[in-house]
């Protein structure tokens, strides 16, 4: 009998001892008692793939975030209060996504997960974040499941969906490969279905389609059935690593369709590394995007970016991802300052549904009462010369019947101190 | 203070259970499953939520790593595919809840259905031995994300199906709740199983482990008694692929990873293979050591270095543990005490 | 029918690889009695070493001689500093103490060379040559093809004509027997793990190419697909492997090309469940089955 006791109190005191790291929860002493927020601190939490093989084009996001926040922090913060940002790693682990977010939450107490990463890592947390009213924002990931303002209040997209990407990425087709036989090779989940449904919407059915699973890193029967099949556009709802892959394919066997891909698999950057020595077979892809070109020098917000990617991210190297993860950090604090000086839960979520922001975005966000999605369309991108450059001007659209639309952007430049104000 | 416990608790070892056989005889696994129910059912109270939750989950993987270590520890028959048995229970439970929200009936219908795929997979391996059974095993662990990706429609591909959950009754909070049903599962599993093995069963489990010629010529049905063990195990992976999505509210292929199925087989080994106490200590480890390495790593600082510090903490201990005490974690202390005697 | 030639085209280059990588499990096997679980992992470590080479020399040839040499270097390593150590008493042991050495190697690399997928050059060019429009193999698929046939016709040599290959046999299959007889069985196992770690680190060296690219978990697939392929032709048997690589390879490209990629693993299972129940030590194991 005592033997079982001593295994269960030994066991008891590895659990607690294993996984206390700091002090027991010491919530916030600010005044009205909200989670994670005192006068001095706003803590807030989120999870990212950091090891494992998802980590790959995504790891340096997360940096981005934090220096940018180091940054705001420097000049004084927001309303007085410093940004506080801890990065879990769920290697795109749904089960370990679960251990972190509680974590994040319970023990933790962040005030908000801010772009958590991965379409089937956070759905699973939809709901758990829900019932503690945690605010859920700026989701890293097209999937439409982060529109559902009935279901989940508190929960806000910000990538484009998969769905009007698609639209758009059609619309290109339409307009300048008009005639020409389309194919589309999709990740096996959501990415790639929304993606096919938003093309199809637009061209119609296509010649031929084909998926792959991320586990089986081959794609060269895929590509041997376009190629059969006389595709002359390809249609890519792929990852960094596959867009690689099929182009390097293709090539392999003598296939030169028109590629088109998606924003999430197309940063310039990551795919020539990817290629290496075939890195020139990028030449003429079409892609899109709804954030600045890390590439495009003249603009302010890349310019300021730039300097904070120097100054507190250790100068990492300054590609897409960097800018992707410097204008969630942007797009946070204008949250935090429209949200005001007396900081709640629903506060913040209120102040993102009145959706006041000007920022490094290409295309309008969508937020409103009614819909959560995040950008509302996307802009077509041709690589040239090795450099990806702007082809026209920016389409917006939404998940239904909406037409595209080109949309005419006014140029806003980022405050002077690079701070947004209130 | 818990430390003095446990001191003067080990110390009373030698003299009430020194010879293991008697100590079998005298422990009432009623007692104990009754005794674990109170001090789980304490802890629950005085836990905050989070360490509620890593409570649960403890409980969950306890539920699959006493299935396991009976199959693995005490007949000798190796499976790398336990997480794929779990994921089986774990869609069943939400496919089930999700059409009638019906918990008991859901813990039963995931339970049925892992018992049949345990009973097949069970079947085939009865004939395999060493490395080709291991390989075998393996081949289901993996084949998880290409059957939700082909029946997209009923599982959703790789991002899976939420579990719609009732409230827990009353007041009681979500953790709290969570903890409750995880350990209700674990109790009843090891109970069950601790007086399995005290029977006919476990001495034949274990004759045919040792030697499968004295086995048959001792009348035990070799093959029989194989695939037996395969199907109890298969019922507690499924009960605990149950419980792990009722504790996530949703399921998903990424969830049950060839490298679920590995650590599992890690837990039980480190833990002391074929004790239901190293059953326990594993599913200890399972969730305290990444937890550990994380903490670790993430005092090392740097951003790179992160998850991957945790990495190597994660490896060194596995390595180190299997290097010092070969015999696991529960042989441990008997060793220890033993030196100390002499 | 041109579908055909190139997905059996596609299938034996892959195919190839897959035996390679067999038959260093195959090699651990009959030396030591223990899958390597640790096999991928070190190759991609060894693949690095010679990355790393290449990138600072610029020659493709002494990467790869680094590689091989740095698999030769981590498989004395790693058996004289820690699986000697370890209790065989249990075979689980060994697996677990792989398995650590896994999370150990893919952390180290992770934190000396990140996390992204590093690109890695061909000596040979990858554009395959083509038959009458159908794309059949490269250059490349040629040189996969001529380092795995080496491969296996010197360690068909090394095992049949050669003293050490016969005390190497020995010191497996009875090692007090050997011992008695004069054989060093520790200095044949560590010999037996740096062999089986070289041809791994061939393995790597040829496959990275062609897929993401090089990245700590780069062989995890890898391993998956050859431990298949080792598990079909019988771990005891190098001809097994070799067949086993190509059958399951075949079976890849066949699946994917003809049915759908996501189908794969489960044609992979139907495989082994049909290949080991007729014969339960694998295609071509000796008629007993043996016991681990």
């Amino acid at each position: 009998m005592k033997r079982i006791a001593t295994t269960f109190v030994a066991a008891v005191v590895l659990l607690a001892a294993g996984c206390s790291s700091d002090g027991d929860s010491s919530g916030g002493s600010g005044g009205a008692d909200v989670p994670g927020v005192t006068d001095t601190e706003v803590k807030i939490g989120t999870h990212h793939p950091l090891t494992g093989p998802a980590a790959a084009g995504y790891a340096s996001i997360s940096p981005a975030t934090k220096a940018y926040f180091d940054f705001v922090n420097a000049n004084g913060g927001v309303h007085g209060r410093k940004i506080t940002y801890t990065v879990k790693d769920d290697a795109y682990n749904p089960a370990t996504t679960q251990q972190v977010v509680r974590e994040l939450v319970l023990q933790d107490k962040v005030f908000a997960i801010i772009n958590g990463l991965g379409t089937p890592t956070h759905t699973g947390v939809l709901d758990f974040l829900k019932t503690n009213r945690v605010p859920d924002l700026f989701v890293a990931s097209g999937s439409r499941s982060w529109n559902q303002p009935d279901k989940y209040p508190g929960t806000f997209g910000f990538n484009p969906d998969y769905t009007v990407e698609g639209k758009i990425l059609g619309t290109y087709v339409k307009e300048n490969l008009a005639g020409k036989k389309v194919c589309f090779l999709g990740q096996d989940d959501d990415f790639g279905r929304d993606s096919l449904v938003g093309l199809e919407q637009v061209v119609g059915t296509v010649t031929a389609k084909g998926s792959y699973v991320t586990s089986n890193p081959n794609v060269g029967p895929q590509m041997g059935e376009f190629k059969a099949a006389g595709c002359e556009v390809v249609v890519l709802a792929t990852i960094p690593g596959f867009t690689a892959l099929s182009i390097g394919t293709a090539a392999k066997i003598a296939y030169k369709p028109q590629f088109v891909v998606s924003n999430v698999g197309a940063d310039p950057t990551t795919v020539s590394k990817a290629l290496g020595a075939g890195a020139p077979l990028m030449e003429g892809l079409v892609a899109a995007n709804y954030l600045p070109l890390s590439t495009d020098e003249a603009n302010p917000w890349v310019q300021l970016f730039k300097k904070v990617n120097t100054e507190y991210n250790g100068g990492a190297e300054f590609d897409n991802n960097v800018i992707y993860g410097m204008s969630v950090a942007y797009l946070f604090v204008q949250s935090l300052q429209a949200a005001g000086k007396d900081l709640t839960r629903d506060g913040i979520i209120a102040a993102v549904k009145k959706n006041n922001f000007q920022g490094p975005g290409l295309v309008p966000l969508r937020f409103s009462d009614s819909d959560h999605s995040g950008y509302g369309g996307t802009q077509l991108t041709k690589i040239e010369k090795g450099t990806a450059v702007y082809l026209g001007s920016p389409y917006t659209t939404d998940d239904k019947a909406a037409p595209v639309a080109p949309h005419q952007p006014q140029a806003v430049t980022p405050p002077s101190n690079g701070v947004p104000a209130a | 203070m818990t430390d003095m416990k446990q001191k003067t608790a080990a110390q009373d070892v030698p003299t009430t259970s020194a010879p293991q056989r008697t100590s079998r005889r005298r422990l009432a696994p009623i007692l104990v499953v009754l005794a674990g129910a109170g001090l789980i059912l304490i802890l629950s109270y005085t836990l905050p939520p989070f360490r509620n939750y890593q409570l649960a989950t403890v409980g969950a993987y306890l539920c699959v790593t006493a299935g396991l270590t009976l199959l693995t520890g005490l007949n000798g028959q190796l499976s790398l595919g336990h997480g794929a048995l779990m994921a089986t229970g774990a869609y069943t439970f939400a496919l089930t809840q999700n059409k009638w929200l019906n918990l008991p009936l859901s813990f039963v219908l995931a339970i049925a259905v892992t018992t049949v795929a345990g009973a097949v997979i069970g079947l085939a391996a009865a004939r395999l031995r060493g490395p080709y059974l291991a390989g075998l095993t393996l081949a289901v662990a993996i084949v998880v994300p290409s059957v939700t990706s082909t029946f997209d429609e009923t599982f959703n591909s790789d991002q899976g199906l939420s579990v719609v959950l009732d409230p827990p009754p009353g007041t009681i909070p979500m953790e709290r709740w969570q903890a409750w049903l995880c350990w209700a599962g674990a109790l009843v599993t090891v109970l069950v199983l601790a007086m399995l093995v005290r029977g006919r069963f476990g001495r034949d489990l274990r004759a045919v482990r040792d030697d499968e010629t004295a086995a048959k010529l001792a009348g035990i049905n070799v093959a029989r008694t194989q695939v037996l063990a395969f199907v109890v195990s298969a019922v507690c992976a499924g009960l605990s692929g149950a419980l792990f999505a009722l504790l996530a509210q949703s399921v998903s292929p990424g969830a049950f990873p060839l490298t679920l199925s590995l650590f599992l087989v890690m837990a039980i080994v480190i833990g002391g293979l074929g004790s239901l106490f190293g059953a326990l200590w594993g599913a200890v480890l399972l969730v305290a050591l990444p937890a550990f390495a994380q903490s670790i790593a993430e005092q090392a600082g740097s951003h790179r270095l992160e998850g991957n510090l945790a990495l190597v903490v994660f490896g060194v201990v596995l390595i180190v543990v299997m290097l010092a005490a070969p015999g696991g974690l529960a042989s441990i202390r008997f060793n220890f005490i033993r030196r100390f005697r002499r | 029918m041109s579908q055909f030639i190139y997905l059996t085209f596609d299938g034996l280059s892959r195919g190839a690889v897959y035996a390679a990588f067999a038959l260093a499990l195959v090699l651990i096997w009959r030396a030591a009695r223990i899958v390597n679980f640790a096999q991928g992992a070190m190759a991609v470590a060894a693949v690095y070493a010679g990355y790393s080479v290449t990138s600072a020399t610029g020659s493709y040839w002494l990467g790869f001689i680094t590689a091989l040499v740095a698999g030769l270097i981590l498989g004395v390593v790693v058996e004289r500093v820690v699986m000697r150590f370890v209790d065989h008493s249990s075979p689980l042991n060994g697996v677990v103490v792989a398995l650590g050495l896994v999370l150990v190697i893919q952390g180290v690399l992770g934190i000396i060379y990140g996390n992204e997928f590093q690109p890695v050059e061909t000596p040979f060019s990858r554009d395959a040559f083509e038959i009458q429009g159908i794309a059949v193999l490269s250059r490349y698929d040629l040189f996969v093809f001529a380092a795995v046939g080496a491969v296996v016709v010197l360690l068909t040599l090394l095992f049949t004509r050669t003293a050490v290959g016969l005390r190497m046999r020995a010191a497996a299959f009875a090692p007090d027997v050997s011992r008695l007889l004069g054989v060093s069985v520790g200095g044949m196992l560590t010999l037996g793990w740096a062999l089986a770690a070289a041809v791994g680190s061939l393995a790597g060296m040829l496959v990275v190419p062609t897929e993401l690219g090089l990245h700590p978990t780069a062989m995890d697939v890898v391993f998956i697909s050859a431990f298949t392929a080792a598990v079909v032709g019988g771990l005891d048997s190098p001809i097994g492997a070799v067949t086993g690589g190509l059958v399951v390879g075949l079976l890849l490209s066949y699946v994917s090309g003809y049915v759908e990629p996501t189908v794969a693993p489960m044609a992979v299972l139907l495989l082994l469940v049909v290949v080991l129940l007729g014969k339960p030590g694998g295609l071509f194991s000796s008629s007993k089955a043996r016991v681990a």
